[in-house]
């Protein structure tokens, strides 16, 4: 077991000294505490510069949540480094979408609005990344939110450990973090390697794919360093896909794809010039079992890949993490062509930029036409925005969704490329693409 | 009667008591635990169903959402979390939920790492206390 350090041991600077001594407020005292002690339960030797957080702690998930950031807000916490706020509860812009009680609403936008208090910008995002600024190479950052984490890290080659709710109000408060982790080099070398240089060339490039590939690696790497080599070239959109959905299987808080992220020119390069402490072959075999775990409707899930039958759709809900202008540019000629049927509610989760580019192309009023919902700040999984009851079926193209639907708000899911499932939308039964299912 | 002893490195020091609920496979609390019953709502994972509220919950470690840390804080602020967290590996997210919730309430389960031997010999279902020296004492 790695030698313990205590908060005793953890080495402060005299900033640190003072503002664990309350001559920055009691606010930053809080927050400088807790710091300390969670550098010491990671074992860091000393705490660390940041230039920016991303926060995950403005998601109502219970009255504790608003406890601590009224907490920090009595005590004059103001953040000291340009800081984004991840999902709120609900679509501020449209709360009436909001399915939820009066009281867990007014919650909900109490706990945002103690969050805009600190001084954090109200982007109300999981893909921050998709938005300007973001972090450039080698910057240290304190980000919350496994998706954005692992795009931070994996994408963008920015460093934040796998922080979590609350430490990231923390160290945006303190403008500091603790040494350790993905903030060091040495512990960003890649460690299990996912070779799929023996899948057919079109699997590997195929985009609908990624979900299932990032399912399958987070599922094997537990949080070890994944390598991915032989991925044929993947845009922002599909690492975004395949980082969240190895991130909802794993705690997967980095990955080096060879040949595509910016730690991994080369193979070399990505395991730190170490030998992988395990190399995996991955199969036509294991792709497929990758799919079958991301749906949990039994028809499908157990039948062959592709096939599954004659099965009602509920619900398709897109966005996870939101969708980008990019991905509603690839959405719009499809879904015109085949609009959602009047019987299966069709919702995208975005944010505030994606939509501010839906309105300058009149694309939002087309989609609300044929009875595509759009919501922003906030999505499915996390808020009550579903009209459906529970207890249906969801069809995603999202890893995320797909893992996080059948607990989170009770449907059964069945994951698809995403003509699929606007063609499903469509007919209201599950469609699937022949040319797809090799 | 047997009773056996082990010492860990207390992540986040306190004592608690229970029966031991043992996961091989590592849960994540947001999307995976219900804060207000204390049910495991992950329906992908072998456990579903069962309740870790005042349990010793033993798993590998965390996985998945960094929301995590919200729902054990909440499960600590409903009375539904378990009552002692022994893990294999380090896992900051959680005891990241046990720290605020001291910071807060003033309380929270003991967040423990064992050894692997150590880690791989408790029982399920076995009577179980954490002290705040971070011994673990099974008696059985």
């Amino acid at each position: 077991m790695a030698a313990a350090t205590t908060p005793e041991t953890v080495e402060l600077s005299d900033r640190d000294r003072a503002m664990l001594a309350g001559d920055f407020g009691e606010a930053t005292a809080v927050a400088m505490r807790i710091l300390v002690t969670m550098a010491g339960v990671y074992g860091a030797e000393r705490l660390l510069d940041i230039e920016g957080a991303h926060i995950d702690g403005c998601l109502y998930h219970g009255d504790s949540g608003v406890d601590f950031a009224e907490l920090l807000v009595a005590g004059g916490a103001r953040v000291c480094v340009p800081t984004t706020l991840n999902v709120g509860g609900l679509d501020l812009l449209h709360p009436e979408e909001f399915a939820g009680t009066a009281e867990r609403r007014a919650k909900a936008v109490r706990l945002m609005e103690c969050y805009e208090a600190m001084g954090c910008r109200t982007i109300w995002t999981c893909a921050p990344y998709q938005t300007t600024p973001r972090p450039s190479f080698g910057q240290q950052v304190a980000w919350a939110e496994s998706n954005a984490i692992v795009f931070a890290n994996s994408v963008l080659g920015a460093r934040t450990h796998r922080y979590g709710d609350f430490i990231d109000i923390c160290a945006a408060i303190t403008g500091r973090a603790p040494a350790v982790g993905l903030h060091l080099e040495e512990n960003r070398r890649g460690q299990i390697v996912f070779d799929l240089r023996s899948l057919p060339r079109a699997l590997r490039s195929a985009a609908w794919l990624l979900p299932a590939i990032g399912y399958l690696v987070g599922e094997r790497c537990g949080n070890r360093v994944p390598v991915l080599l032989g991925l044929e070239d993947a845009d922002e959109d599909g690492l975004k896909a395949l980082g969240a959905a190895a991130a909802s299987s794993g705690a997967v808080a980095l990955f080096h794809a060879v040949g595509i992220t910016p730690e991994a020119p080369t193979l070399e390069t990505a395991l730190g010039g170490r030998e992988a402490e395990e190399w995996v072959e991955v199969t036509v075999d294991d792709l497929h079992a990758g799919l079958r775990s991301l749906s949990t409707l039994p028809a499908v899930a157990a039948s062959t890949p592709g096939a599954g039958g004659d099965v009602a759709i509920d619900v398709v809900a897109l966005g996870s993490p939101h969708f980008s202008s990019r991905e509603f540019a690839e959405l719009l000629p499809l879904v015109e062509r085949h609009p959602p049927s009047a019987g299966v509610e069709f919702v995208v989760c975005t944010n505030r930029l994606s939509l501010d580019f839906l309105k300058r192309q009149g694309i939002l009023e087309r989609l609300r036409d044929i009875g595509v919902r759009v919501v922003v700040d906030t999505c499915v999984v996390v808020a009550p925005i579903l009209r459906t009851p529970a207890g249906g079926v969801l069809m995603t193209n999202s890893g995320k969704f797909a893992h996080y639907a059948p607990g989170n708000v009770g449907f059964d899911v069945v994951f698809g490329s995403l003509a699929e499932c606007i063609r499903s939308a469509h007919h209201g039964r599950l469609w699937r693409d022949p040319a797809l299912w090799p | 009667m047997s009773v056996v002893e082990c010492e860990g490195r207390p992540l986040v020091a306190g004592a608690g008591a229970g029966t031991v609920l043992r996961l091989e496979e590592p849960l994540s609390f947001w999307g995976g635990v219900d804060p207000v019953t204390g049910r495991i709502i992950d329906r992908r994972h072998p456990r579903c169903g069962e309740s870790v509220a005042g349990r010793v919950l033993v798993m590998p470690y965390g996985r998945g959402s960094s929301s995590s840390s919200s729902v054990l804080l909440e499960g600590v602020r409903l009375g539904t979390a378990p009552a002692a967290v022994v893990l294999r590996e380090l896992d900051g997210i959680l005891a990241l939920g046990a720290t605020v919730a001291r910071e807060l309430y003033e309380q929270s389960p003991p967040v423990l790492v064992l050894a692997p031997a150590d880690w791989d010999a408790l029982p399920e279902g076995a009577e179980a206390a954490v002290d705040v020296s971070g011994r673990l004492r099974i008696a059985g």
